[in-house]
């Protein structure tokens, strides 16, 4: 880098030579773009209040749960995927469905944990199944679609546990069992649409049978859930 | 000092191209390498792959701009200076660029294994159902040696589905309550069923000089498995026992009888034979048989000491045990208990 610096010191040692006379005005006004700076305070979000933050975000989760029940084709999931939605979700059907095993001398412990591991290792074994048969999603896209299109089936959880409320009959059985078969093929439904285009058009049944296994099982949990008495 | 100014020019210039610069060349891309591999350790780590596969394609090309730098000759106004400093730094170079180069690596790893593996998943639906519906049938050639599929897709989907249909089956059986356990000795159960039989058959195999790699055993486990999977399906739900006997025997045995022909025709020898397919055959056999009962018993045993208010709202009848073993059990506790109280 000497080498550069002395190459460089002739070219502006010239430049103290340079004479400027005086009639000459060495003024002007030096004028910064307005644009980027302005840009800058509408993306920033230092300065704004938490609440607002917090809001914004919701307000992006909850604009999902949309995508999920009316699953159209978008790209909204995919594009700026989060892991918020995924976790909420994930955490109040595991929450939900703790109480099921508080009949047992142990604390029902191993089933939230149960749930969440199921969840999360899943999806990461319906991601990976999908990019070694060659689709084009990333990881984490992947596994907000799969996390978000459990919506429907925490949702079959929710009025699972009211029915329960009313009694466990064979009535209630038929409500829990018709809610929770079509909850499990929206969320069947809709992830395959969310997901199906980022696959190889002639491999889609090798990836849709995972997943319709992963929210099978899930499914399954909800329907076999009896609260303890 | 060198490599740090040469690599801050560089990145004002263009994240890439550093090569151009008549500057020491070596330590210009190892710089820029690792703070891109900084940068990218946060965010987007889907670009690494592509990453990986760029650096080493950059790396070749700095060699060769590296020979032909030298080969062209430096400049007259460097010759002194350059050369001595072109050696340091490209030494320098060479030791963060390894150094670099095995760390990152690690963060590679998982992208790298599942391109190793991606050739075995390569498949198409339909290649998957004939597999499956192959693996029902037995084929009696023995002179040649059968085609074995390397792949993995089906045997990993069977032991999910495997996975899926235990957990089934343990809940309608009436298992509330040790569900969490179940769940990990469902998984564990199936997948250590499956790689532990295929490494113990390929070893025996390997003692027996069959020709069977262990991918191919794994794929053809795997597929055998298809016939567990019928079976529980069905017995899970229908609770008959001679139901469970015929199929145990009929499409378990059909199943195993596949396998069992894949190695005997790749097998020479009376001995060899008749030790790989034994075990196989024999273990095999067992593991449905397993399956079916063994879990049960602990159920019954729990069902029994709860007794009614915990039973879950669908519960199903109790199968597996006969109905006169537990009421003899039950007679004979309770006799026990009467005698006990007169005492």
């Amino acid at each position: 880098m000497a080498e550069v610096d002395d190459s460089n010191k002739p070219l502006f040692a010239g430049l103290s030579d340079v004479s400027i006379s005086e009639d000459i005005p060495v003024e002007g006004e030096i004028t910064v773009p307005v644009g980027p700076s302005s840009q800058d305070d509408a993306y920033s979000t230092l300065d704004e209040p938490v609440k607002e933050t917090i809001l914004r975000d919701l307000k992006a989760v909850g604009k999902k749960f949309v995508h999920v029940m009316y699953p159209r084709k978008s790209s909204a999931l995919l594009r700026d995927w989060d892991l918020w939605g995924p976790l909420l979700l994930c955490v109040t059907l595991a929450l939900m469905l703790q109480g099921g095993s508080a009949d047992s001398k142990e604390d029902g412990g191993p089933q939230f944990a149960e749930v969440f591991v199921i969840i999360w290792f899943g999806s990461v074994v319906i991601t990976l199944n999908s990019k070694l048969l060659g689709g084009t999603i990333s990881f984490f896209q992947s596994l907000c679609v799969l996390g978000y299109c459990i919506l429907p089936l925490t949702v079959a959880m929710i009025v699972c546990r009211l029915v329960l409320l009313g009694g466990s009959g064979t009535v209630s059985f038929i409500v829990r069992l018709v809610m929770v078969v079509a909850s499990f093929s929206w969320s069947t439904f809709a992830s395959t649409a969310f997901l199906a285009d980022s696959q190889p058009a002639n491999r889609k049944a090798l990836v849709v049978y995972p997943i319709f296994l992963f929210y099978f099982v899930i499914g399954w949990m909800i329907l076999t859930f009896s609260p303890s008495s | 000092m060198i490599s740090a100014s040469d690599g801050n020019k560089n990145t004002n210039a263009e994240p890439w191209g550093g090569f151009d610069d008549n500057l020491i060349q070596g330590s210009g891309s190892a710089v820029i390498d690792m703070e891109n591999m900084d940068d990218t350790s946060g965010s987007s780590f889907e670009d690494m792959g592509e990453m990986h596969q760029r650096m080493k394609e950059e790396e070749e090309v700095a060699e060769e701009a590296a020979a032909t730098e030298e080969d062209t000759g430096d400049d007259g106004e460097f010759l002194g200076m350059k050369g001595f400093k072109g050696q340091l730094g490209r030494q320098v170079a060479d030791e963060v660029w390894q150094a670099g180069k095995r760390q990152a690596s690690k963060a590679f790893n998982l992208y790298a294994n599942i391109d190793i593996l991606r050739p075995y998943f390569d498949v198409e639906p339909i290649q998957v159902r004939n597999r499956l519906i192959e693996s029902m049938i037995p084929v009696r050639m023995i002179g040649f040696p059968q085609k074995v599929a390397g792949e993995l897709y089906g045997p990993m989907m069977l032991v999910f589905t495997l996975v899926a249909i235990l957990l089934h089956g343990m809940k309608t059986s009436g298992t509330v309550i040790r569900e969490g356990t179940l769940m990990g000795t469902a998984i564990g159960t199936c997948f250590g069923y499956w790689l532990g039989v295929s490494s113990f058959i390929f070893f025996l195999a390997y003692l027996c000089n069959a020709q069977i790699t262990m991918l191919q055993m794994l794929s053809l486990l795997g597929y055998g498995l298809f016939g567990h999977c019928v079976v529980l399906f069905v017995t899970y739900n229908v609770h008959f026992h001679w139901l469970f006997y015929v199929l145990w025997l009929v499409v378990g045995g059909v199943s195993t009888l596949r396998m069992v022909g894949v190695l005997i025709s790749r097998t020479v020898g009376q001995t060899p034979r008749l030790i790989l397919c034994g075990t196989l055959a024999i273990l095999h056999m067992l593991f449905l048989l397993y399956l079916h009962f063994t879990y049960h018993k602990i159920v019954e045993g729990i069902l029994d000491t709860l007794e009614g208010p915990n039973v879950p709202p669908i519960q199903r009848v109790a199968r597996d045990l006969p109905d006169v073993a537990t009421h003899l059990v039950n007679n004979t506790v309770k006799s026990l208990g009467i005698s006990l109280q007169a005492q």
